[in-house]
Order: structure tokens, then sequence, then C-alpha cells
């Protein structure tokens, strides 16, 4: 039989806010434990919970950049379950009326389009960290991240293999980092992604029971969880058994999912409106200041690139994978506009490349789009090749003269020799040396060519356009 | 709606309250006067009335996003019946 696998994502994507959701103390990652956690976070009786400006902003900003619509009133609910890293046995979370209703995301699975629909995106406060390194048979909790404010971002069953839900989520990825909501570190915790999985035969519309695979903290992991997930659910089907409904936990070492709890035990959440906060009201004037700080999104600007510079669309999506990059490219290619294709290969290659190697953001980058252009227009009008550009990047990044392309290319003499007078002079000079070759290849042993050629780059010192070269020679041999 | 003694004993383990036979049988017919109450009010016509989701006609005030708060968890964990290293110590707990 013909699998289908069914998968949809549950993402926690942290809010980049200095305080916390319902506190004034800070949220920033790494401090000694508890030292951020205020009398709100560990719920000391009598206490009662302010709600961020910040973060609503947040989510609002989301929603409309995935075209979602915006809930007011929108309320906020206790979800209530017992655990130690949740000292008011209750997280404060969204159940009616999230702050994000609906809208959808477009991603690129193997040069198509498709579009991924989101059910809601809704606010939460995270828990605390239980630590279960040996103290004493006891676990140790850290309350600094209880009451850090969460956007959970819920999509439809729309994903159809594990590839889709990696695009989805990197989509997810990009799209928070570019308007500034949430920073995006996985190993910090900052983007978890929970995936929900299920199996059915394909032409059938009835959905499967599904599992959740919970905290999948690298886009590898989740594409491999998901495959080993489906594999798990489609064998136990066609021997003839079938699924529990359960929560798995992925297992990177081993490669497999494995259960974590099964929902007969699950909890009952039982939510209900939180009565220390008051309907949250989101006005029209709100959402109109909101939109227009929004900047271009990484779609449009993906679309932008494709149609204004011919690039294609894996080159728009890798140019487009964050803003700082898309805006390098976009720096780059202003002050050298016909040659949008170079200044693409240049930033996905040389540049990418050696800022991967040292470990460096696009941001701080030692040679500025302004130098960059500077050097590959160097390369366009053929005062050098791109071999020998290469080596003057690399004195740009040392910093080399002020990084100025031309005073590098000046002081290593790097100018190609483009001059037909000259290189035809440099190559009667090898013929006459060489009359053994030239007797060769008249006599039809094309593999002479290809030395006179070396010959003739050696008497320049590679300096010569070598397509130059081919074109001379020919002629000159053919005499 | 009919409760059943299990019913009880279930959301009492859910709200971790620890509850006798004799209790939950007590709480059953207590818990039951409370559905019955709720089925008379359901008599009433609400169908013009906009649902609400907190008792008092009011919005959210918001809070600007600003640290106010400071590092208290030495006076914190004072009453706190064990910690180390900053951390609260609790039983062991792995699901």
């Amino acid at each position: 039989m013909q699998w289908e696998i069914v998968i949809g994502l549950e993402v926690h994507a942290q809010l980049s806010t200095r305080s916390k959701i319902f506190s004034g103390a800070s949220t920033a990652y790494g401090a000694q434990p508890n030292t951020q956690a205020c009398g709100i976070d560990i719920a000391l009786p009598g206490v009662l919970p302010v709600l961020n400006y910040s973060a609503v902003e947040r989510a609002i900003k989301f929603g409309l950049a995935v075209g979602a619509t915006i809930n007011s009133p929108s309320v906020f609910a206790r979800k209530n379950y017992f655990y130690p890293d949740l000292p008011k046995g209750y997280q404060i979370s969204q159940f009616e009326l999230p702050v994000v209703q609906g809208g959808s995301i477009r991603i690129q699975v193997e040069n198509a389009e498709k579009t991924i629909r989101l059910t809601r995106a809704h606010l939460e406060e995270d828990a605390g960290k239980s630590l279960h390194e040996d103290f004493h048979g006891m676990s140790g909790i850290d309350l600094n991240r209880a009451g850090t404010p969460l956007l959970e971002i819920v999509s439809e069953p729309d994903m159809r293999s594990s590839a889709e839900a990696a695009a989805y989520a990197k989509a997810l990825h990009t799209l928070v980092r570019w308007i500034g909501i949430c920073d995006g570190n996985m190993q910090e915790g900052s983007f978890r992604c929970d995936a929900n999985v299920s199996v059915r035969p394909r032409g059938t519309e009835k959905l499967g029971t599904r599992c959740e695979i919970k905290n999948l903290n690298s886009f590898r992991f989740l594409e491999k969880a998901i495959d080993f997930e489906a594999r798990r659910q489609i064998e136990i089907l066609e021997d003839g058994g079938s699924i529990r409904q359960e929560t798995r936990l992925y297992d990177a070492n081993r490669d497999e999912t494995r259960t974590m709890r099964s929902k007969e035990e699950a909890h009952d959440y039982r939510y209900f409106p939180d009565p220390d906060l008051l309907p949250l009201s989101i006005s029209k004037e709100w959402i109109e200041q909101v939109k227009a700080m929004l900047p271009e999104l990484p779609e449009a600007r993906r679309n932008r690139y494709i149609e204004d510079f011919g690039l294609s669309s894996y080159d728009a999506s890798v140019l487009t994978a964050t803003r700082e990059i898309a805006d390098y490219f976009e720096n780059t290619v202003k002050q050298l506009s016909a040659q949008a294709k170079l200044c693409a290969n240049w930033i996905m290659g040389e540049v990418s490349g050696r800022l991967n190697k040292e470990n460096i953001e696009i941001t701080h980058c030692p040679v500025s789009p302004a130098q960059l252009a500077a050097l590959l227009a160097r390369i366009s009008d053929g005062t050098i090749s791109g071999k020998s550009a290469k080596d003057v990047f690399d004195s740009m990044w040392q910093g080399e003269q002020g990084g100025d392309a031309d005073a590098i290319i000046t002081a290593k003499g790097l100018k190609q020799i483009s001059d037909d007078n000259e290189i035809e002079k440099l190559i009667d000079e090898v013929l006459a040396a060489h009359p053994q070759q030239v007797a060769d290849y008249r006599s039809g042993k094309e593999k002479a060519f290809n030395s006179l050629v070396g010959q003739v780059m050696k008497a320049t010192k590679g300096k010569a356009n070598p397509a130059q070269v081919n074109t001379i020679l020919k002629q000159k041999l053919l005499k | 709606m009919t409760l059943s003694v299990d019913d009880v004993k279930r959301v009492a383990n859910l709200a971790r309250i620890e509850i006798s036979e004799e209790e939950s049988k007590q709480m059953l017919i207590q818990l039951s006067g409370i559905f019955s109450l709720i089925e008379q009010m359901q008599a009433v016509d609400t169908s013009h009335i906009e649902p609400m989701s907190h008792a008092q006609d009011m919005i959210q005030r918001l809070r600007e996003d600003v640290v106010i708060e400071s590092d208290q968890h030495v006076l914190f964990q004072s009453i706190a019946p064990q910690v180390e290293a900053g951390l609260y110590l609790v039983p062991k707990v792995i699901e």
C-alpha cells in the first residue's frame, strides 16, 4: 500500500522582549540560577500579572506578516497542570480567542511552491527549567526562564514530507528573525519545534492517529525524527497493528523516537479564562501602527530579486535567508546593478564561505558591500581575472590598502593584459620558441594546443585573459 | 448532567487533592447541587447576550517593556525547604 505522511507543526518562538510577559524581571539568557525570577515569576501569594506591551506588539507583527486575523478582544486562559518548574500550578496561555488567528506561509520544496496554512498563534509564558543531574537524588529548579514570553505558532496538518516540514520551519525561522520578534537561537531554545505526525493510505481523506514528537531543536533532527516516526507508524499498520496516540521524544544519539507519555494518562488541562487578566483589546490604530513598522518581507524580496535581477529561485532564496544577507546583497548590487548574478555568486560563494569559516556574522564582514562592488566591477570590466579577484578579496579581507580593490590590484600588479597587440607579441615569441609543438598541432595533435596556451600564460605570468589567448592563438596557428 | 464518584476522584486527582472514600461521596452530593443550579440557570435565554470572558467589563492595561525587578533570590530562597547552587531542590522528577 502507498502511504501518505501528514504533518502539522507547533513552534514555540521566544519573543525578544527585555522583560518577561507578566513581570518586570529580565529575560537575558545565561544568568545565574533564579537571579531573574521575581515574586510574580515564582508565584508568591498575592502577586498579579501585568501584560507586557512589547510582547503583544510582536504577536501582532507576526500576525500581519502571515496575513492573519488579529483578534480583539483576545483572552488569556489558565492551563492547569502540576510540575515543579511551573510555580503557579498553571501556565498562563490562550485558548479561545488567541491574538493571531489563521494566516499562511509560502514554502519552496524542490522548485515547487506550496502554501502552509496556520491555525493560530497565541501568547503564553514559558516554564522554568528542571535539572536532573544528581543533587543527592533530587532535581534542581531554575525559574529564570519562567514567565519568558512565547508565541506558540500552530500550523494546519498541511505538510506531506519531512522536507516540507523542514522547509516550513526554516521559513518561519527566517520570518520571525526578519521582522525582529525572536532571535531564533535554537541552541538557547529560542525557537523550538514539536511535530504532529500521522500516516494514512494515499488517496484517503481521514486523518490517521497522530503522535506528537517533542522538542526538536534543529532542522536536521526535525527531518530525521519525522522520517523515523512515519516509518515506525507504517510498519505497525502494515503488521495489522494500530497507532496509540501519544507524546514521543526524539533521541538524536540513537536516531529514534520513544514514548514520553501516552494520551490515556494525558493531562486534562481544564482551561478557563484567567480572572487575573482582563480581555486584551487591540485597536485598529495600533494594528495600523504596527503595519507601518513592518519591513519588506522575505517573500516579497525574493520575488523582487527574481524579477528585477533575473536571479534563479534558488539564488533568491539563499540571499533572503536572513535580512542581513539580503541587505548586504542589495547594498552591493546597488553599485553594480548590471551584474546582479556576479554579486549573488560572490556573496553566496566567497563571502559566505569566508564568514562561515571564521564564524563571523555578515553584519561584521570585514569587506563592506561597497568594497565588494568595487572589486566585482574590476572583474566585469576585464581588469582582473576571476582567479586573481580571489587573491584581491583575500587581501581586502586582511584590510590591506584600506580594503581598496584598485589599490591592491595595482600594488600586486594583477592587472590583466588585454591589449591584443601585447598578447600577439608574446604569442609570436612563444610560437617561435616551440616549433615542435606548432608542427604537432598542425599535424592534428590537439593536445599540443593546450601546451602552447600554457606557455603563453606562463610568459604573461597568468595575467592574460585565457579566452583572449585562445582566440588569438587559434588564429595564428591557422595561418 | 450526572456526576459519578469516579468523576469526583478524577478531578480530585487532577487538582492533587487527597480525599477519602467518605469525602468523595460528600463531595459528589455538593458538586451535584452546583450542577443542578447551573441547570436552573440554563433556563434563562442568553441568545442575545454576548459572552464575557471576565466578570468585569474592562480591558487589560499594558506594561511598558522595561526591567524593574532586581535579584532577590536569597530572600526568596530563605523559606525554601532545600536549595543548592542557587537552585530550588525538589524530589526527583523524570517523566
